[in-house]
């Protein structure tokens, strides 16, 4: 790429920068676009609700005020409670599934377990046919008994057949070698992979990890398949109910004159939204070149 | 290439090992060639010591030694070995089976009258009456369509659009610029589609969106997005093009990336300009991928983006006939308000399986027929 572009600075000529140009503000554009929902959600959660009354949501208000947030703070309750419920399925969902995963990718790898293409092509037919909502639906409440469970959102998202293949194919990048010359020295098979094996696929760990995190952080579907519990609803689906509820009000209100003092304060929905965007937001630059290769390493193959 | 010693293990990308040790080869005369030409290897050809070849064929004799006849003799003999991999595979494979397999037998409930108390197997049969019914009402076809639609609008526009600002991307000489555009291009594909749910009600809702904010700013009427089925089809697909274009970026990215940088080298001294190079090489190169993330979209045409339709349109029946697709009418019928029930509600869920897998190995057939390396299976 930094090749290219040298060439490129090189020979020029008016045509080519006139383009050059183009692209920068287009993309400039685009890149506006793609953040314009975030800025309007901010500054929406920002604003004075006798403002939203009367003329809407701004992208600039005339006055900017932390009601939201303080009425958000001083009861606290439901917004504490469904952080915890997210956190902590996030965090056991993650560890859980790092390890189920780590481990099925290192054994799909080891060259000298003859069951690898057997086992491949179970994990493998999971993505081409599945049961479908309903006899799920009836295992995870009949059977299984996870009806107002925690469980009921960490085990739909503790592992995937991409993820695994995933973890399979960056192991296949460290060489051989390793295993075999730690075989010579006597250590067993889970030493190999805990040792040796992990510390040296970080990458893959955090890549395979970050999406997974990122998943269970945005669960709020299987929450709304099976939580009625207050104290269990995590924080996306929190929000999903909080805003859906206003949908309908809007909906039978439409048209008539509307008593705003009625209406749940529009500001706090964006100030929620906002909250539960951030962790993502601010972790996202530190986190987001793991994304860049999992994208890529994914987009190779399956 | 040419050279690899007597005394070598060859392994090619599919695993396959091939031995020539100490000039009495288990696989007599391949030259490293043949072995390309055969497993079409391309850089995988790894000189060892003798100390490790001669390790390689004991493992390999040993593995010899363990293949009777009997196919149960030689499993028992490979955990008897192996039985700590087996047990570190074991989590995933019980997960899976749990999860994913167990799940599968239950869609019996499709072809009977399912009984809550009765259970899915002791429930009545009745066949394909529960398809029947759909298929009467019309309902099977009308979102049916509308998730083929949907599906095709998104691959196409969203795969034009990715390309575009991938080779944008790809032209521009900031190295920082691109690195801040393509994350933050990325990021909405990382925000739940709750939060874009909460994005479209910012934007759309009667009294206090942002639409209707620069409506009533510029003397209109505000416009009633939640009643109007007609444009939510629009909204739908930008915000699917919204939220998926950093991650096709990123792909397409990659496969210009991987173009020889000295085939513009030639151009630029034979005088190409930019858009001649992007015309001419970088276009015609991305065509393979191109047609392979088609292939594959198109492969999965039939499954609906739940996340995206529910959380835009909920359950606001007046938006349905546009905006109702397969999998949330399933998602309906099993919570919804009683007019359908399990059976039905299953039955659709079968249909969108079974159509989905014929599809998926349809397209896989194709692929292998175009470009072999290409195919997922």
């Amino acid at each position: 790429m930094k090749k290219k572009s040298q060439v490129t600075r090189r020979h020029y000529n008016h045509s080519d920068i006139a383009m050059e140009t183009a692209f920068y503000v287009v993309l400039t554009l685009l890149t506006l676009i793609c953040l314009f929902p975030f800025i309007l959600m901010i500054t929406s959660s920002f604003m004075n609700e006798n403002e939203i009354a009367r003329d809407g949501f701004k992208l600039i208000p005339r006055e900017w005020s932390v009601a939201a947030y303080k009425t958000l703070f001083t009861n606290p309750r439901k917004l504490i409670s469904s952080y915890r419920v997210t956190i902590l399925i996030t965090a056991i969902g993650t560890v859980l599934g790092l390890l189920i995963m780590s481990m099925a990718g290192y054994v799909l790898n080891r060259k000298d377990f003859k069951y690898r293409n057997g086992f491949s092509f179970f994990i493998y037919f999971t993505t081409l046919f599945s049961g479908g909502l309903v006899p799920t639906y009836i295992l995870y409440v009949r059977y299984l008994g996870l009806k107002d469970s925690l469980w009921a959102m960490i085990f739909p998202g503790l592992a995937s057949a991409w993820s695994i293949f995933l973890m399979r194919n960056f192991l296949k990048s460290i060489p051989d070698s390793l295993y075999e010359s730690a075989t010579i020295d006597g250590a067993g098979d889970f030493r190999i992979y805990w040792q040796i094996f992990m510390p040296l696929s970080v990458p893959a760990l955090a890549t395979v990890g970050l999406f997974t995190a990122i998943a269970f952080w945005n669960e709020w579907y299987n929450a709304m398949l099976y939580i009625s519990k207050d104290s269990l609803v995590p924080l996306q689906y929190y929000l999903q109910k909080m805003i859906n509820q206003t949908n309908i009000q809007q909906l039978l209100a439409q048209g008539v004159a509307i008593d705003t003092t009625k209406l749940p304060t529009q500001s706090i929905k964006m100030a929620v939204a906002v909250m539960a965007t951030g962790p993502v937001i601010l972790f996202y630059p530190f986190v987001q070149r793991y994304f860049v290769s999992g994208l890529t390493i994914g987009a190779v193959k399956g | 290439m040419k050279d690899v010693p007597e005394q070598c293990v060859v392994k090619d990308v599919n695993d396959y090992i091939i031995y020539c040790v100490n000039s009495s080869p288990i696989r007599p005369n391949i030259s490293p060639f043949t072995v390309n030409r055969i497993f079409g290897v391309k850089e995988e050809i790894r000189v060892k010591t003798q100390m490790a070849a001669a390790n390689d064929k004991a493992l390999y004799l040993n593995q010899q030694a363990g293949q009777s006849g009997n196919p149960f003799k030689n499993l028992a003999y490979e955990i008897r070995k192996h039985w700590i991999l087996f047990l570190m595979i074991l989590p995933a494979t019980l997960y899976l089976i749990v999860f994913m397999y167990l799940p599968m037998p239950g869609v019996y409930i499709a072809f009977v009258n399912y009984n809550v108390r009765k259970g899915i197997f002791a429930s009545p049969f009745v066949g394909l009456q529960n398809f029947a019914f759909l298929v009467k009402n019309g309902q099977l076809w009308l979102i049916t369509r509308n998730t083929i639609l949907y599906n095709l609008v998104f691959l196409l526009l969203g795969n034009v659009l990715q390309i575009v600002v991938a080779v944008m991307l790809a032209e521009i000489g900031s190295k920082l610029f691109r690195k801040l555009s393509q994350s933050m291009i990325l990021l909405p594909y990382f925000i739940s589609f709750v939060i874009v749910g909460a994005f479209a009600y910012n934007f759309f809702n009667y009294n206090s969106g942002f639409v209707n904010t620069i409506l009533k700013g510029l003397g209109q009427d505000p416009f009633s997005f939640y009643t109007s089925p007609g444009v939510w089809k629009y909204i739908i697909v930008a915000f699917n093009l919204w939220h998926g274009l950093g991650y096709g970026v990123i792909v397409y990215l990659a496969a210009i990336t991987g173009i020889d940088t000295q085939i513009y080298e030639a151009a630029m001294i034979d005088g190409a300009t930019r858009g001649q190079r992007i015309r001419l090489i970088t276009m015609p190169l991305l065509k393979p991928t191109f047609i392979m993330l088609i292939m594959f979209g198109l492969g999965g045409v039939l499954r609906g983006s739940f996340d995206l339709f529910y959380n835009l349109i909920g359950n606001n029946s007046v938006l349905y006939p546009q905006t109702d697709i397969i999998d949330t009418f399933v998602f309906r019928s099993l919570t919804g308000s009683g007019q359908f029930n399990f059976s039905q509600s299953a039955a659709v869920g079968l249909y969108q399986s079974v159509f989905g897998l014929i599809l998926v190995l349809t397209v896989n057939a194709i692929v292998r027929k175009l470009d072999p390396e290409n195919a997922l299976f």
